[in-house]
């Protein structure tokens, strides 16, 4: 049995950061229709936000010792972050927060990509076929991913969580099992608590606002909308920029989990693409329901009980559902009629 | 029926008798060379310059280590050609090597990018060897990638000097006569660890093992549960995992509750990072199972890519082929050479290439040729010193080196970033040693090409 709830409790972490990157890109599908293969890297992008913060907070004095010789014969250097000289215990502080603290840099700078990709790319391949759409934004991701590469290398790149959240919390206590029987990550557990904040976020935006509304009327019928003299291009736009920002903090807040490297969005862009198309091309709360839904299987098909019964489920659950879904239900899970469908 | 010859039977004979004599006039002269018998072989140099082929990966997860063979290479090339210090030539025991070049020719290079993938690093080395005349392919950072060029190699006559591959397999049931590799295997280290292992925790103790699914994971787990069940350990569950799997999550729960008190991460590169980092985020580190402390342990260590890991690899125990704090002549002289030239010192993968350019330099050098067949053969069965892991022996039956290895544990208070690993112990040749039979596998001939 607590094998059964630390496999839903993986599932429904790893489902939130499928749910995170398919609800932009099923979100960017519904507004503008298009097929945005250049998501993954936007994840990565945030992650890489949390690498860059992190970078800038060490920045280091160095100082070289004549004394000690490194084992090549130059000077030891002695190096010592400024921000520690400057602020001392705060400085220690801030460096050890430097995950959450580069949320405040995530959203502005994926929120500008975001649009600067939009205005300066995306917008000439509107009208364009899917082909076309998947090629450029593909291409995309992958000069994005070797800038990246020359930038901060091909290893992955260590950002550790905060001191306070960095052990496991005995969560079994807390419904009735015995103690360590059901220990899990805090960082794991913010993620998950972090991720139903932005999705719920999200959904509110787009239900309860005038602008979100807009923005639903315009993916129900861009041209009436257009018609009633609303800028729908726009908000377009700004939505593609809110798509970019919830994938960039997703993908920084993932660095403690998943040590980031060049290639990690391309990892997620795949399964995340199953994701959405099992939950419904643009559909937000298919995407959501099914990244949960995966994450889950995904989980379940790993452990030794069921690998033992079928070997290797665990690496072929999310297509093998995938396959299922779309025989049963062409249009996925909670997808509407007439969507990329000519 | 007729005897009668036509003009055309004459001319025939006498075209015969002409081309013969053509043939043995020619030949004349070769009899009394003592060349006379060699054949030709495979991008046999003509010229004042003997290209080499570094296939290394530059793109692709492991594209950080190809950089540090690549730049091994240059260095290699530098000190065979007699520039900069010279670094290992100077304590190498061989002294063929004058800084020379080879045989009179300067060593030039062209390079390939194997990306990690089979397919491609053959179709990069194919090209250096059909396209840019390479005599010799050399580098890599996968044991999949090894074997699939190994193969290539041996189909078109020529040499390949094996990079980083630590499977049995390459010099086991896939090894070929024009294939040699200088790194260790898994045999070797699971010899070399499990005593450590058996010290510091004892006999009675159940492993967990996750396994990355390819030819290396397979052959490290087989290495490690043939040493470690041998002194009393038992195994509780071994696990294959995806490479490249990103989260491990789902496969370290199951360990939580397994019974086991320490986890095998049969993991190299980033699936060795995630997984060790995720393994100590889910507590197993913190935590007592049958009244032991839990443990962790990376049989295969990279310094290149255990920094990646953090603080999570202190104290972690596992074994790696060289390391830069060595304090023998020919380490000093190799980081000495590497560390000017670079400004860091060098990794395990950029020593193990090093050596195999040299190693192959000097095998040419003592066979007066390129010729594949006759570079074999002063490779098989060479001693040499000086290089950085002591006294070092080519063997004949495999093309396996044989040489001290190194056990290592995750330093507890680095100095610099680099110092990631402390040697804890240095295993002799004769405890890592095992019978050419053992691993299977045939040689069969050299091919020239």
């Amino acid at each position: 049995m607590d094998a059964l709830v630390l496999q839903i409790l993986n599932g429904l972490d790893k489902g939130a950061a499928y749910a995170l990157i398919a609800l932009g890109l099923t979100l960017v599908f519904g507004t503008l229709g298009v097929v945005n293969f250049a998501h993954g890297a936007l994840f990565m992008l945030g992650a890489f936000c949390a690498v860059s913060v992190k970078a800038l907070l060490t920045l280091e004095h160095v100082a070289l010792d004549p004394e000690k010789l490194t084992a090549w014969g130059t000077p030891m250097e002695i190096r010592t972050p400024y921000i520690e000289s400057w602020f001392g215990d705060f400085g220690a502080t801030l460096i050890d927060y430097s995950v959450p603290v580069s949320i405040l840099l995530a959203i502005p700078v994926m929120l500008i990509l975001g649009i600067i990709m939009e205005r300066g790319l995306i917008r000439h391949f509107y009208k364009r076929p899917h082909a076309d759409q998947i090629l450029v934004t593909f291409g995309l991701a992958i000069v994005v991913q070797e800038i990246v590469k020359a930038q901060f290398g091909a290893n992955p790149i260590p950002q550790p969580a905060p001191d306070i959240f960095a052990g496991s919390a005995d969560i079994g206590l807390l419904i009735g099992f015995a103690e360590n029987a059901i220990v899990y990550p805090w960082w794991r557990i913010i993620y998950l608590i972090f991720s139903a904040a932005i999705l719920g976020a999200v959904f509110a935006f787009l239900k309860y606002t005038t602008f979100g509304m807009v923005v639903r009327a315009g993916m129900a019928d861009r041209e009436t909308v257009g018609l009633l003299g609303i800028d729908i291009d726009r908000r377009f736009t700004i939505v593609f920029g809110l798509a970019t920002v919830v994938a960039g903090v997703a993908g920084v807040m993932y660095t403690p989990i998943l040590s980031p490297d060049y290639h990690m969005g391309m990892d997620f862009l795949v399964l995340s693409f199953v994701v959405v198309v099992v939950g419904g091309m643009g559909s937000l709360g298919g995407a959501v329901a099914a990244g949960f839904l995966l994450g889950i299987l995904q989980s379940f098909a790993s452990m030794n009980e069921v690998n033992s019964i079928l070997p290797g489920i665990d690496q072929i659950i999310i297509y093998l559902i995938a396959v299922v879904v779309l025989l049963v239900r062409p249009r996925g899970l909670m997808g509407r009629k007439g969507v990329m469908e000519d | 029926m007729s005897n009668k010859k036509t003009p055309i039977d004459t001319s025939k004979r006498n075209l015969l008798k002409g081309t013969a004599g053509i043939i043995a006039a020619g030949s004349m002269p070769l009899v009394f060379s003592n060349k006379a018998f060699a054949a030709s072989y495979r991008n046999e140099p003509k010229g004042g310059t003997v290209t080499f082929g570094f296939n290394v990966p530059q793109t692709g997860a492991y594209a950080d280590e190809g950089a540090d063979e690549l730049r091994a290479y240059k260095l290699a090339v530098q000190h065979i050609n007699g520039e900069g210090d010279g670094g290992m030539l100077n304590t190498f025991s061989s002294k063929t090597l004058k800084g020379n070049g080879v045989n009179g020719k300067k060593v030039v290079y062209v390079t390939g990018d194997t990306q990690t993938k089979s397919d491609a690093a053959r179709a990069s080395a194919k090209r250096m060897i059909e396209k840019d005349g390479a005599v010799m392919i050399t580098g890599g950072s996968s044991s999949g990638v090894a074997i699939a060029v190994q193969g290539l190699c041996q189909e078109a006559g020529v040499i390949f000097m094996a990079g980083l591959t630590h499977s049995n397999d390459t010099t086991g049931k896939d090894k070929r006569a024009n294939g040699f590799r200088h790194f260790f295997n898994t045999e070797m280290t699971g010899a070399a660890l499990a005593p450590v292992l058996k010290n510091n925790y004892g006999t009675d103790r159940v492993a967990y093992h996750l396994t990355a699914d390819y030819t290396w994971g397979w052959s490290q787990e087989g290495s490690i549960r043939k040493y470690t069940e041998a002194m009393g350990w038992k195994t509780s569950q071994a696990v294959k995992t995806p490479v490249g799997a990103g989260d491990f999550s789902q496969y370290i729960t199951p360990v939580l509750n397994s019974g086991a008190d320490v986890l095998v991460l049969n993991h190299y590169g980033k699936d060795m990072v995630n997984s060790l980092t995720q393994a100590v985020q889910f507590g197993l580190r913190d935590k007592q199972v049958n009244g032991k402390d839990f443990t962790i342990v990376v049989p295969l260590y990279s310094r290149l890519m255990a920094a990646g890991a953090g603080d999570n690899v202190k104290g972690i125990f596992g074994s790696t082929n060289w390391h830069w704090s060595l304090q023998d002549a020919g380490s000093k002289a190799f980081v000495k050479s590497f560390g000017q030239a670079y400004g860091f010192p060098p990794s395990q993968a950029a020593h193990t290439t090093y050596c195999q350019a040299v190693l192959y330099a000097d095998a040419c050098q003592r066979a007066g040729s390129f010729k594949p067949s006759a570079v074999g053969a002063a490779l098989e069965g060479f001693k040499f010193d000086g290089l950085g892991n002591g006294p070092t022996e080519y063997r004949a039956e495999d093309h396996q080196c044989f040489k001290d290895v190194l056990v290592v544990k995750g330093k507890e208070n680095p100095s610099s970033k680099f110092d990631v690993l402390e040697v804890v112990e240095v295993t002799p040749r004769s405890q890592v040693e095992y019978k050419p039979s053992m691993l299977g596998g045939e040689l069969g001939p050299f091919n020239n090409g």
